[in-house]
């Protein structure tokens, strides 16, 4: 293949820009500096288009397409922003508040979530789907760790840095919909967990309050995603 | 005299810290005191909900039939209803209760750990089994979220309105 041919041209809001055929839309957008919002998605690990949150319009195309698994074609024509895309964008995220219980101010994440900050940067103001309030589990079992079911997302960020990264595979999801839970093990409490190294880094990805680390709990609490792209380069380096 | 509004502040279910911040407001609130006339309030004397007011401040989720009622009555002789603070526009704190309902939390307060248990049911409200968010009752006009909201955020709500507009907090306030 010529490298030629490995090139797309498309437009995302009508900006030209140029993309290599394997990338995604919202790795070329991001290229270009151009803004899409995401949950699911982190630098560094495996895509699985959970959250919907990065939807765009593609002319042409009949339903709106998650940016973070659609890949590039040539002659695309996206738009990452429009009232209908900002509703979707903010339906969704009305259910995630609406499935859970987020208390921002009595979070450990408050001020530093990334559902909260979403909420902010779409203008997100209040909830109008009715809260589902659900009685959800708190496992504090885990020397250092906790989870706190009432503010999972389902995001999967956490299953997948345990076994993409850490190769430990202690995360998983149980259940359908609405009613999963994510779960250390065969739902074994997370300190009785075989498989945990407690590396700590499904707590460092988690975008929300639902994994925190027991001694900063109380404190602001930065999480560290960052450190996932270039964990990545190192190993693919070493191979 | 000519344009001198009228600005009422409820206190339903919270904490009252969304008082507090709006008193944070310090000087700026002498410069609202002249365009704004405050006549009914937690801070003032009135014991009754006037006939009619442009702008009422509500802080607080609707938790007791009495906020119910309450609120029903302030929603029609109020203008413009502003829900202010996380409780009034999440059920915050105050709805906490509703994964469990009210009567754990009865029993925890008033008969567990207490020397005289006994459930008051004279001179205060019954609960309502949820707590709900103010606009899940009533029509709510502008949502200021935060817990409490800055001083600097109710501060450009008030003047917003006063300039004749209905001001949107998106992209400005954010829970918590
Ligand atoms: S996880 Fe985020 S959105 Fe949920 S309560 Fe905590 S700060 Fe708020
Ligand atoms: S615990 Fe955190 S990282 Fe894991 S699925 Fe829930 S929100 Fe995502
Ligand atoms: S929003 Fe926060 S400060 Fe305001 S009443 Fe509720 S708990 Fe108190
Ligand atoms: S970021 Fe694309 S679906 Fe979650």
């Amino acid at each position: 293949m010529s490298a030629e041919s490995n090139v797309r041209t498309l437009t995302i809001d009508g900006e030209e820009i140029s993309a290599r055929a394997d990338q995604t839309i919202l790795e070329a957008a991001r290229e270009h500096k151009l803004a899409i919002p995401t949950l699911c998605h982190l630098d560094g690990l495996s895509e699985v288009g959970a959250c919907r949150m990065c939807l765009v319009e593609v002319k042409g195309a009949r339903r709106l397409l998650p940016a973070c698994v659609t890949r590039v074609e040539e002659g695309m024509e996206v738009t990452t922003h429009n009232p209908k895309i900002d509703r979707y964008r903010t339906m969704i995220l009305e259910l995630f508040f609406a499935e859970r219980n987020h208390i921002c101010s009595i979070c450990v994440a408050n001020g530093n979530c990334e559902l909260q900050s979403l909420a902010l940067t779409l203008g997100m103001t209040h909830v109008e789907i009715p809260y589902q309030y659900p009685q959800l589990p708190v496992d504090a079992s885990h020397p250092r760790f906790t989870v706190d079911h009432n503010r999972c997302v389902l995001c999967t960020r956490c299953v997948r840095v345990c076994s993409e990264i850490e190769g430990a595979n202690t995360w998983g999801v149980m259940g359908r919909g609405a009613q999963s839970l994510v779960i250390t093990d065969l739902k074994e409490p997370w300190g009785e967990s075989e498989t945990c190294t407690s590396c700590g880094k499904c707590v460092q990805v988690c975008p929300t309050g639902a994994l925190f680390e027991k001694d900063r709990a109380g404190s602001k609490v930065r999480k560290q995603p960052d450190f996932l792209p270039y964990l990545r380069i190192m190993r693919e380096g070493e191979q | 005299m000519t344009d001198i509004r009228t600005l009422a502040t409820v206190w339903l279910d919270g904490c009252s810290g969304c008082h507090m911040s709006l008193l944070d407001m310090d000087e700026r609130l002498i410069e609202l005191s002249s365009q704004f006339q405050l006549v009914y309030s937690p801070l003032v004397d009135r014991k009754t909900f006037p006939e009619r007011v442009d702008v009422t401040l509500v802080e607080g989720a609707v938790a007791s039939v009495e906020d119910l009622k309450k609120i029903r009555r302030i929603r029609e002789h109020t203008g413009v209803l502003v829900s202010l603070g996380d409780c009034a526009l999440t059920g915050n704190v105050s709805a906490m209760r509703n994964t469990c309902g009210p009567q754990p939390v009865m029993l925890r307060v008033y008969e567990q750990n207490v020397l005289q248990p006994q459930i008051p049911t004279e001179g205060v409200p019954a609960l309502l089994n949820r707590v709900r968010p103010v606009h899940e009752v009533v029509p709510v006009d502008v949502y200021v979220p935060g817990c409490p909201p800055s001083a600097d955020t109710i501060y450009r709500v008030l003047s917003e309105l006063l300039a004749g507009h209905v001001p949107t907090l998106g992209g400005v306030a954010h829970f918590g």
